[in-house]
């Protein structure tokens, strides 16, 4: 046990803390039995000493000052090429921050605004529909502080164990279930999804039009988005494809190319149907013959069915040949794995900028300006333009369990400022503070 | 696999960090490069159960000694601090740091051949020196102000497989005033204990300068329970150091001459003592 920093009157009671199995009672102003997490005026607070990866050293664990009026617990020098470079650690406590999940899936996930829950709380919801990719947008501050002490602690809950790299069972209202894990599959109403499309319907009839030309007289790509079919799509006229007579039922973009064949869902090429001839109209007399090929295929190569019209011009499964056999792998060959990425995005707010330097602002213009490098765990950032120091972070490149929480509640995340000494001087920082960077390894 | 468990290597590449709840170890071996990279694999393996084994019985671990107990690492700890129930009150936990260093280091040498090895828990170091080969460690008295107050070289020709250090201002709880005992032994759970018990042993009973408190009021489930521990100490004379050194450096020598334990070195303050078995030549204190 040793004491830690207590910054003011701490209630008496121990908290439980629920970070190992050792369950430790900590009581304010102490630390358990790991020295990483302890009481801070009845709060969980992780403390224990930043973490070095290679030769950069992260504030994992940096513990915070919050409110952070006193200088960030560790501003540490280190010589980088000759320049003196100063590394301010801290971890700051996010409260406003949240999670931007990618999911690799063409299938129907939920309307754009749909609710996003866990255990029944809202904890985001369904944005925009990506190429090949379906984005949630989960936590930010709505939900972690201003819908109610149930649904704040269910957000702040999802969000550390996404940012952990954790699974979470997310249901979005009046659509799909998904289990959501950085850097995993996702999986969709229990099923995991394996590969991403390899483009919309009429993406991969450009991309594949040649190889089927002599194996089969029409392809149809299905797809929620569009519906390419070969023959009257630009890339089948180009190759001299003949026409088919075949009609889809759906919303005519341009020539070949179809919107809203099906409603989305789950099956074939992120449609609802199971049966692609559901989404042919009869064939056109004019064109069409008995004993006409056709090949329907999603475009992820996960359904793919062989068809031969009959006498009265009637689509029929048959055996699909070898060849095309080849040309349904090939799709599904040139489809990425499907994954979940998740993305913590924050802003440092004003007291943890002070905690840096006299002056925050200067902090705040000297990141616009690319003078400070920010990074979070070590890991590269995307700081967003415009105001204030709101930044993006994959959280699969930070080490394991990363992040922490406060029972506000609200995240804590390592970020660290570095700059060079002069630059550090110029900001007003907090230069009585500074320790060498040997001096922090050997304590 | 525990999904707490944290590991990675240090900044020099060459020593590995693994942590899970209060276990951190810093671990290095030395040996062929198969043989490095199946010693820490083996090592990483076996941390992927040890908190959970040691919690699933915790509760008894807290106990007095001896206990009955399933776990290897349980086991290494009360075998380790079963000579010393006998004179005083102490519970198998007074071992655990050692006792994960030794059982991840008999885990690596079940895997690999190594010229050397080991496995620093805390400053609880389980070592492993093939023939002919030795280990240089360095003596920090005052974790607060960490600075080599004298070096430590453990030869494999010597018993000594174990370092330990306990003290007030340490991470465990301490009844005495010692700033650190250092103690080797023959592994690093009974170091362990050894260390706990001497600077127990280091003390002024009834001095106004050394604060106390009550364990279970720092931490409600201590092994300590209502006995009272050091939670800081004031300047002491020169007369009043030396005093409580010799109380402790008492139980060392007759930990030595038992046989518990192959050295200790007592510190209090900036005074300090030096207690070795002179005639064994394993290991020597450069002070």
């Amino acid at each position: 046990m040793s004491r830690i920093v207590s910054h003011s009157p701490a209630p008496d009671t121990a908290i439980r803390c629920d970070a190992c199995p050792v369950m430790c009672f900590i009581k304010p102003g102490l630390t358990g039995a790991c020295d990483r997490y302890g009481n801070t005026d009845g709060v969980l607070t992780r403390t224990d000493p930043h973490l070095f990866i290679g030769d950069t050293i992260t504030a994992i664990g940096a513990g915070t000052t919050y409110p952070d009026y006193k200088p960030a617990p560790f501003i540490v020098s280190a010589e980088v090429d000759g320049v003196d470079m100063i590394t301010v650690v801290t971890e700051g406590i996010f409260s406003y921050c949240g999670a931007k999940i990618k999911i690799d899936t063409d299938r129907h996930l939920g309307l754009e605004r749909a609710a996003v829950r866990v255990d029944g709380e809202v904890v985001g919801h369904v944005t925009t529909a990506e190429y090949g990719s379906q984005m949630l947008a989960l936590g930010g501050v709505h939900h972690l502080t201003g819908s109610g002490k149930k649904s704040g602690r269910v957000t702040c809950e999802t969000l550390l164990n996404l940012c952990n790299g954790g699974a979470v069972a997310l249901s979005i209202d009046d659509g799909a279930t998904v289990i959501a894990q950085a850097g995993a599959a996702p999986i969709i109403d229990g099923v995991p999804e394996a590969r991403m499309r390899v483009g919309c319907g009429s993406a991969t009839i450009g991309m594949f039009a040649k190889q089927w030309v002599g194996l089969v007289d029409e392809v149809v790509v299905v797809d929620d988005h569009i519906t390419g079919v070969l023959s009257e799509h630009q890339a089948g006229k180009l190759l001299d494809v003949a026409e088919t007579g075949i009609r889809i039922r759906g919303r005519r973009s341009t020539p070949g190319r179809y919107f809203e064949v099906a409603a989305p869902g789950t099956g074939w090429g992120g449609t609802d149907i199971t049966e692609p001839r559901q989404i042919l109209a009869a064939f056109d007399k004019r064109h069409a013959r008995p004993g006409l090929t056709m090949l329907m295929v999603s475009t992820t190569g996960d359904h793919a069915g062989y068809f031969v019209l009959d006498e009265v011009l009637a689509p029929q499964p048959q055996e699909m040949p070898e060849a095309l056999r080849r040309a349904v792998a090939l799709i599904k060959e040139n489809c990425e794995p499907a994954l979940c990425s998740v993305l913590f995005m924050a802003g440092a707010g004003g007291s943890l900028r002070s905690g840096v330097t006299e002056n925050p602002v200067r902090l705040t213009r000297s990141v616009a300006a690319a003078i400070t490098r920010v990074t979070c765990g070590g890991a590269p950032v995307y700081v967003w333009p415009g105001g204030g120091i709101t930044f993006m972070v994959d959280v699969t490149k930070l080490p394991n369990n990363a992040f922490g929480y406060v029972p506000t509640p609200a995240l804590v995340a390592p970020v660290e400022f570095t700059m060079t000494r002069a630059d550090y001087e110029r900001l007003g920082g907090h230069l009585a503070d500074v320790r060498s960077l040997a001096e922090v390894r050997g304590g | 696999m525990s999904g707490r468990l944290r590991i990675g290597w240090l900044g020099d590449g060459e020593r590995l960090h693994v942590q899970d709840g209060p276990i951190d170890l810093v671990i290095r071996a030395f040996g062929g490069r198969q043989e490095m990279a199946r010693a820490y694999e083996a090592a990483a393996a076996r941390m992927g159960s040890v908190l959970d084994e040691l919690c699933a019985e915790l509760a008894r671990l807290r106990c007095a000694a001896p206990q009955e107990l399933t776990g290897a690492v349980a086991r290494r700890m009360n075998a380790a601090v079963l000579p010393f129930c006998g004179t005083a009150f102490i519970t198998p936990m007074a071992a655990v740091a050692g006792a994960v260093a030794d059982e991840v280091l008999a885990a690596m040498l079940a895997a690999a051949r190594l010229e050397r090895a080991f496995v620093n828990n805390g400053g609880d170091i389980a070592l492993h020196l093939a023939a002919g080969t030795q280990f240089t460690a360095g003596m920090v008295s005052r974790p607060d102000r960490p600075r080599l107050d004298a070096k430590l070289v453990i030869d494999a020709g010597g018993l000594t497989r174990g370092v330990a250090t306990s003290g007030w201002s340490g991470r465990s709880f301490s009844l005495g005033v010692a700033d650190a005992v250092t103690v080797t032994a023959a592994n690093a759970a009974a170091a362990d204990a050894a260390a706990t018990m001497i600077a127990n042993a280091t003390d002024l009973p009834g001095h106004q300068a050394v604060s106390r408190a009550p364990a279970a009021r720092l931490d409600p489930r201590s092994d300590l329970g209502e006995r009272l521990v050091t939670v800081g100490v004031g300047r002491l004379t020169a007369e009043e150091k030396c005093r409580a050194i010799a109380s402790g450096a008492r139980v060392a020598r007759d930990y030595l001459a038992a046989g518990l334990i192959t050295g200790a070195a007592v510190y209090v303050q900036d005074e300090g003592e030096v207690i070795t078995e002179t005639e064994r030549r394993g290991e020597r204190v450069i002070a």
